[in-house]
């Protein structure tokens, strides 16, 4: 009982501790007293890092949970909330795998390990917009330091075109690609296209990168902004590439490569349109009245 | 219950003492009614004391919703870990001050509209759904923190960044220049700090332990955003 009181969970503790008191009660109480500590057992084994054995735990631990009960209909909260159902240590690593995309590993099987989660592209969307329009307020204030004509003004509404433009990208570009996806489908054997979350959780976590792009693009050198608008679309547009790869790879030659193109030239046209909003067009100084 | 009472009452068991061994003294027959008056002294007081707000005064009634508001203000102002905010949660409080944040945020020039200021609808806007998104956020990663009360903290702790823009309005009638900016930005980011230990000290323990940080990144967003409405701002 010792072992159970320390790694037993806040809501096991009191059913434990009333357990240790009376175990001449009430005989129902009996076949709980396995389910917490079987919980805690399979819990503590899977809540370390991901391996082979470590899967077939999980597995075994949602099988389990599965049996208990079923799946939430849309209506419920429920359902959103198994969308959420991410630690602060899995964000980290798919962050990670999106910022070094590697040509062998694939984002959807080895990050996400088909579990998606709209925690990530979500608020990497929401901070990307607010970044670029607090940086295009920056670079609006610094360029009326060296030319003092320019008239300053807040340009709150950048917020809101950024925002909308923002996750128009991240919801609508997958679900195009998606839908074609599936409507390829017949001509794929081996690899079963992926969902339509996993689509999204790619996207977004691919937009991580822009965002200290975008900070870094306060520095006011050409080239420099041209090299890091570069590097973040390289490496953005590789990620969502070496992801789509497997999937694409057993469909026909043209349509493979027409598809990774439209990819990558959609995330270039969203890159431009970032640094064209954040540079923005200074208003000239209002003329003083006579 | 009958059965527990016999059961723990068995001679042989070398447990210790259990929570419910006086059940065993107690015999209960049939022949015993079981009847009586549950009356509790306190509750007659209350309910006189219910009924007795229909009859006060208007002054009495406002005077302690405005007391209840400046209590909540103190807590935020000297964030302690205390269960009041999240006990008797209340919206005034959120609403004078988004009120009152978002009337100092209007510009008074005449050109205000073509110079792209944030209008009252959108600072509004901005700190409302915010804070709904906010509290979603923190409900669909297993927080076990109310709607409403996660509202009523995120509303009060805009508290210290409303005394930041009553500041920063105060000093931009002095003469602008480095040194006015400088003791704003400065102003600003004390206060955004303030503002974030006191909703982290509120928030931090409804959250999973494993999910914290996400749940508070939000949060920071949120307070991030309003403080830069407020350091932009030019009269």
């Amino acid at each position: 009982m010792a072992a159970a009181d320390e790694l037993a969970f806040h809501e096991f503790e009191e059913a434990s501790d009333l357990l240790a008191e009376t175990p001449d009660a009430a005989t129902t109480s009996g076949s709980n007293q396995l389910t917490p500590q079987g919980h805690v057992a399979v819990a503590v084994d899977s809540g370390g890092s991901y391996g082979a054995e470590e899967e077939v735990e999980e597995s075994d631990r949602t099988a389990l949970l599965q049996e208990e009960k079923q799946q939430p209909g849309f209506w419920t909260f429920g359902y959103y909330q198994s969308f959420f159902d991410v630690d602060t240590s899995q964000v980290l690593d798919r962050i990670r795998g999106s910022l070094l995309p590697r040509p062998g590993h694939n984002f959807v099987r080895h990050h996400l390990r088909n579990r998606p989660d709209l925690y990530g592209p979500f608020w990497i969307c929401a901070t990307l917009a607010f970044v670029l329009a607090v940086t295009g307020n920056l670079t609006l204030v610094l360029a009326q330091r060296r030319d003092p004509s320019i008239h300053y003004s807040p340009q709150f509404h950048k917020v809101t075109v950024a925002g909308v433009t923002i996750y128009c990208y991240v919801w609508l570009v997958p679900l195009a690609l998606w839908a074609f996806l599936r409507w390829r489908k017949g001509v794929r054997e081996r690899m079963g296209p992926y969902t339509f979350l996993e689509t999204v959780c790619v996207y977004g976590y691919s937009l991580f990168v822009f965002i200290p792009t975008v900070v870094l693009w306060l520095i006011p050198v050409p080239w420099l902004q041209w090299l890091f608008g570069g590097l973040a679309l390289a490496l953005s547009a590789a990620s969502l590439v070496f992801t789509l790869w497997p999937v694409v790879r057993e469909d026909t030659r043209l349509v493979a490569a027409v598809l990774l193109s439209t990819v990558v030239l959609l995330h270039a046209l969203l890159a431009v349109g970032c640094k064209a909003q954040q540079e923005g067009k200074p208003l000239p100084a209002l003329p003083l009245r006579p | 219950m009958a059965e527990a009472a016999e059961s723990s009452g068995d001679p042989g068991t070398t447990s210790p003492r259990p929570l419910f061994a006086g059940l065993s003294d107690i015999s209960i027959s049939q022949d015993i009614p079981v009847e009586g008056e549950i009356t509790i002294p306190m509750r007659s007081h209350i309910r006189e004391f219910d009924s007795s707000t229909l009859n006060e005064s208007v002054q009495n009634t406002i005077m302690r919703d405005l007391k209840a508001v400046g209590k909540k203000f103190m807590h935020v102002l000297y964030p302690r870990k205390s269960n009041t905010l999240l006990r008797d949660w209340d919206l005034w409080g959120p609403l004078i001050l988004c009120v009152t944040l978002a009337l100092m945020l209007q510009r008074s020039s005449i050109d205000s509209e073509k110079d792209g200021g944030p209008q009252f609808a959108e600072v509004f806007v901005i700190v409302w759904f915010g804070a709904v998104t906010i509290t979603l956020n923190s409900k669909l990663l297993g927080g076990n923190i109310s709607f409403f009360q996660s509202l009523c903290v995120l509303g009060y702790c805009i508290l210290p960044l409303t005394v930041a823009m009553l500041v920063c309005r105060l000093v931009l009638l002095a003469e602008p220049g480095p040194i006015n900016f400088v003791v704003r930005f400065f102003v600003v980011i004390v206060m955004f700090a303030w503002s974030i230990v006191a909703s982290t000290a509120f928030l931090a323990d409804s959250q999973p332990p494993n999910r914290k940080a996400l749940a508070i990144y939000p949060v920071f967003l949120f307070y991030f955003v309003i403080s830069w409405m407020i350091l932009t701002f030019t009269p």
